[in-house]
C-alpha cells in the first residue's frame, strides 16, 4: 500500500509538490486501513522489528495486501508499554504485543472488525480496557503537535511525510514570505530554544540575520548528552524530513546555504534516518541547490558527536564541529555573530526546528495562545524513572507536576510514596512533593531552582537517596568537565569528594555549608554552562532535603536505604519461610540456612551489601536498615 | 571483526579519500577509523595525521578528549551498561556492580581472551527501559541484577 514515487525524480515548482501529494492521498485513499508498529529505541529493545516482520508475513499469507497496509514508525511516546501497535483510521491501541498475537490481531480485528481485548490497555486498579489511542490516560491529557506525526509516518519514506502535509511550511516560507517576515512570525510566537538556555529563537535568528560577514552558518544540535532525556533522538529517528524542513526555513530566515547536524554517536539510528533524510530530500529537490525552484539553496552535512556531555554547549560543539576538541569558550561575543569557523552561526535544538514548520503553518498567533505568558507552545518531556507510565510526553506549557506525574504518568511505581522530581538534567535540580502543583514552564522551573533544560524528568521515590543523587551528578559533571576553567575542573572534583565522604559516612560540620560555598564560585565562575549550572543539583537538594544531608553527617544514617556503608541487609525472621532463592542470589556465601524451612542467616561480616537478596525476595524478607 | 585481515593503511586511506582529506572532519574521520580497526591503533592516528596535514598531537588530542574513542584493542563482544540518571535511580549500579563481578571486569576493561570489553555510558537514549544494557549494539531494558548471567551467555 505503501506509495512508491521514487521514479518521480526531481520536483521544480511548488505546484509539483502539490501534485504529487494529490497523488499521494488518492493512492492511499481516505480511511487507509493501516496497521502502525512502533519501532523506536524502545519498542525495538522489546521485540518490535520481529514483531512487525510477523505481521508482514501473516498479511502475505492470508492474502490481504490489498485490504491492509502495515507501517513501521518512528516512535509512539508510550514506551512503558511496548511493543504498540495501533490499527489506523480507528486508532485501536495494542500494547505488549507478541509475534504469537499476530493471528488474532488480523483474523479479529482486520477481517472481522472486532477487537482483540486481551491487548487493550487496562487502567490500574480496575479490569476496565481502553480500546482508543486517545482514550489512554497517558495520551489523553497531551497535546502531540511536534510529536504526533511520529505515530503516523515512516521515517524512511519521504512520501509518507508529505502526504500528511509535509512541506507545506516550507513552500509558504519560500514562496510567500520574505526572510524578514519569518523571523517576525517566529519572533512573535514566543519560540524559545528547547535545548536548555530558553533563548528566543526568533531573537538568536535576527541577531545572526543582522550580523556581519558573508557566510552564515546554521546548526542542529542533535547531540542530547543529557542523561534521561531523549526527545530529541526520538524526533530525529521518527521523523527526519521534519527536522530538515525546520532547518530549511531558519537557513531562508537567517540568510545561510550551509548547514550541520550534530548528533552523538551513541544514537546510529538517527544517524542513519537523517543521512538518509537528506539524501532523499536531495535527490527530490527539497534540499540543496535551488530547492523547488525557489532560487534559495541550503546544503546540509552531519557530523557525529565523540560523547562528550560539554560538546552539548554551543561554542564547545562548535569546535568540535571544526574537528577540534570540544572546549568552549567564554562567549564575550555571542555566536551569532561569531561562531563556527568565526563566522555568525545559528545554533538551535532539534525539538525548535521540529515546531517552526507549525508556526510558519499555522501562524505565530495560534502558536502563542498556546502555553503560558512567557512560555509558548509545547514541550516534550521525558518522564522516566519511578513512574508506572515511563515515555515521552508532549504537553502544553503551564501544565502542572502532579498532572504530568499522576495523570500521565500513572503515579509511581509499586504505589510508593513520591519524594522528588529532577528536571532538566545535570543542570537541573531536584523539586519535592510540596512543588507538585507548580506550572511548568522555563521561569516557574528556574524560580524553583530548577530548570527546563532538555526536559527531561526523573522521578523519584522514597527508596532514592537525595544526597546519592546529588553525587550522581557531580561525580557525573566532574567526569565530564573539559578541565579547561579551574572553577570547574576543581571545584566539582571538590564537591565529589565531600559528597563522597557524606555518603561513606564520613561527613562532618560544616560540609553543607562548604557544598554551598562552593556551589556559589561555580555558578559564578565557571567558563559555560556546564559548570554554571553544575550546582543546581546540589544546591536544589540541599535546599528543598537538608534534613537528608544532617541524617548522613549527624546521624551517619541513609534515610532511603541507599549508600552502602550506612546500610545493613537484615532477614525479617517472621517473613522467611526458608525457601532459600537469596542463599542462591548471594555471591559471596553470607546467608546459610540452619535447617528445612527455617528462616536463613544472614552472616555481617561476610556480606557484601550487593543488594542481591534483596532483590530476588519477594516476600519482603529482607529489609534495609 | 577479525583484527588481521585488515590493513592498516588501506582502512586510513579509504576513510580519509571519503572526507576529501578534510581536516575539520576529524572526529568523524577517526569514529569511521574505529569502526573498521575496532579500536584506535597509534600507526593508524599517525597516518591521519600525515595524511590531513595536522600535528599528531591534535589527532592525539582529540582521540583521548572524545569518550567513543578508544586506544586500546578492544573485544570481540561488547557490553555497555548506561549510567544515565533515569538508569541510576532504578538501580543501575547494582546492575554494573554484577556485570562487573560475573565478567571479572571492571568498567573499562577487555577480557584476557578478547571476548568481552565492559563499558559504561552516559545514557543511550532508552530511558524509559532503565537499567539498560547494551550487548553488540542490542539494547536490553529493565535489567535486573538476576538478569545479568542470561544476558552474557547470549554472547556466543
Amino acid at each position: 500500500m505503501a506509495v512508491q514515487t521514487t521514479k518521480q525524480g526531481r520536483l521544480n515548482s511548488a505546484a509539483e509538490l502539490e501534485t504529487l501529494r494529490q497523488e499521494i492521498k488518492s493512492a492511499t485513499g481516505e480511511n487507509p486501513r493501516l496497521i502502525t508498529i512502533c519501532c523506536g529505541t524502545g519498542c525495538l529493545a522489546y521485540g518490535g522489528a520481529k514483531l512487525a516482520q510477523a505481521f508482514r508475513d501473516e498479511i502475505e499469507t492470508r492474502g490481504l495486501q490489498d485490504k491492509v497496509g502495515v507501517k513501521t514508525t518512528g516512535c509512539h511516546g508510550f514506551c512503558e508499554r511496548g511493543p504498540l501497535v495501533v490499527i489506523r483510521p480507528e486508532n485501536i491501541l495494542y500494547q505488549r504485543v507478541k509475534p504469537e498475537d499476530v493471528g488474532d490481531v488480523i483474523s479479529d480485528t482486520i477481517e472481522q472488525g472486532k477487537v482483540v481485548e486481551r491487548l487493550l490497555y487496562t487502567l490500574p486498579g480496575t479490569k476496565e480496557r481502553v480500546t482508543y489511542e486517545h482514550d489512554v490516560p497517558f495520551y489523553k491529557k497531551q497535546m502531540r503537535l511536534v510529536f504526533g506525526a511520529n505515530g503516523y509516518i515512516d521515517p524512511t519514506l519521504i512520501e509518507d511525510y508529505i502526504g500528511v502535509g509535509g512541506y507545506t511550511a516550507m513552500v509558504k516560507a519560500l514562496f510567500s514570505m520574505t526572510p524578514d517576515e519569518v523571523v517576525s512570525e517566529v519572533k512573535r510566537s514566543g519560540l524559545r530554544g528547547r535545548g536548555g538556555g530558553g533563548f528566543s529563537a526568533g531573537a538568536k535568528w535576527e541577531s545572526t540575520r543582522e550580523a556581519h560577514g558573508g557566510l552564515k552558518y546554521l546548526i542542529c544540535n542533535c547531540d542530547e548528552g543529557d542523561p534521561g532525556a531523549f526527545m530529541d533522538r526520538s524526533l530525529m529517528e521518527g521523523n527526519p524530513f521534519g527536522i530538515l524542513e525546520g532547518m530549511v526555513i531558519a537557513a531562508y530566515a537567517i540568510g545561510c546555504h550551509e548547514g550541520y547536524i550534530y548528533i552523538r554517536h551513541e544514537y546510529p539510528v538517527a544517524v542513519k534516518h537523517a543521512e538518509m533524510a537528506i539524501a532523499k530530500a536531495e535527490a527530490m529537490g527539497l534540499l540543496g541547490d535551488n530547492i523547488l525552484g525557489s532560487g534559495f539553496s541550503f546544503k546540509i552535512k552531519i557530523n557525529r558527536g565523540g560523547g562528550a556531555f560539554v560538546c552539548g554547549e554551543s561554542t564547545a560543539l562548535m569546535a568540535s564541529v571544526e574537528g577540534r576538541i570540544g572546549e568552549p569558550r567564554a562567549k564575550y561575543i555571542h555566536t551569532s555573530e561569531k561562531g563556527l569557523w568565526d563566522r555568525p552561526t545559528v545554533l538551535n535544538n532539534v525539538e525548535t526546528l521540529a515546531n517552526v514548520p507549525l508556526i510558519i503553518n499555522r501562524g505565530a498567533q495560534w502558536y502563542s495562545s498556546i502555553g503560558t505568558a512567557n512560555s509558548k507552545g509545547t514541550k516534550i518531556f521525558s518522564l522516566v524513572g519511578k513512574v508506572n507510565n515511563t515515555g515521552l510526553i508532549e504537553v502544553p506549557m503551564g501544565i502542572t507536576l502532579r498532572e504530568i506525574i499522576y495523570d500521565i504518568g500513572g503515579g509511581i511505581l509499586k504505589n510508593k510514596k513520591f519524594k522528588a522530581v529532577q528536571t532538566g538534567g545535570p543542570s537541573g535540580g531536584c523539586l519535592p512533593a510540596e512543588m507538585l502543583d507548580l506550572a511548568v514552564d522555563f521561569d516557574e522551573l528556574s524560580r524553583a531552582g530548577s530548570m527546563m533544560g532538555s526536559g527531561a524528568m526523573i522521578v523519584m521515590d522514597e527508596d532514592n537517596c537525595m544526597v546519592d543523587i546529588a553525587r550522581y551528578f557531580v561525580s557525573f559533571l566532574e567526569g565530564e568537565s573539559c578541565g579547561k576553567c579551574v572553577p570547574c575542573r576543581e571545584g566539582l572534583k571538590r564537591m565529589n569528594q565531600i559528597l563522597e565522604r557524606i555518603t561513606n559516612g564520613n561527613g562532618r560540620d560544616g560540609d553543607i555549608e562548604l557544598l554551598e560555598d562552593l556551589s556559589e564560585t561555580l555558578t559564578w565562575g565557571a567558563l559555560c554552562g556546564l559548570g554554571g549550572g553544575a550546582a543546581n543539583p546540589v544546591m536544589s537538594t540541599i535546599r528543598y532535603f537538608r534534613d537528608e544531608y544532617e541524617a548522613h553527617i549527624k546521624e551517619k544514617r541513609c534515610p532511603a536505604g541507599v549508600c552502602k556503608p550506612l546500610i545493613t541487609y537484615n532477614i525479617v525472621e517472621a517473613n522467611c519461610p526458608g525457601c532459600n532463592l537469596c542463599i542462591k542470589a548471594c555471591p559471596v556465601n553470607a546467608i546459610t540456612s540452619p535447617g528445612k524451612k527455617m528462616p536463613v542467616i544472614l552472616d555481617q561480616s561476610k556480606c557484601t551489601k550487593c543488594g542481591a537478596c534483596y532483590d530476588v525476595c519477594r516476600l519482603n524478607a529482607v529489609e534495609v536498615r | 571483526m577479525t583484527l588481521e585481515t585488515k590493513s592498516p593503511a588501506a582502512v586510513v586511506n579509504n576513510v580519509l579519500a571519503k572526507y576529501e582529506r578534510d581536516a575539520s572532519m576529524l572526529v568523524g574521520i577517526l569514529q569511521d577509523i574505529q569502526v573498521e580497526m575496532n579500536y584506535l591503533p597509534k600507526e593508524c592516528l599517525v597516518m591521519v595525521s600525515e595524511g590531513l596535514d595536522i600535528p599528531l598531537t591534535r589527532v592525539y588530542s582529540v582521540a583521548t578528549f572524545f569518550k567513543a574513542f578508544s586506544l586500546k584493542p578492544r573485544g570481540r563482544h561488547s557490553v555497555q551498561c548506561c549510567m544515565g540518571t533515569a538508569c541510576h535511580v532504578r538501580g543501575a549500579e547494582k546492575v554494573l556492580d554484577k556485570l562487573q563481578t560475573e565478567m571479572c571486569l571492571c568498567a573499562g576493561e577487555t577480557s584476557a581472551d578478547m571476548k568481552f570489553t565492559l563499558e559504561t555510558v552516559n545514557c543511550v537514549g532508552a530511558c524509559a527501559l532503565g537499567p539498560v544494557v547494551v550487548v553488540d549494539g542490542e539494547y536490553v531494558g529493565q535489567v535486573t541484577t538476576d538478569k545479568v548471567k542470561s544476558i552474557l551467555e547470549s554472547c556466543k
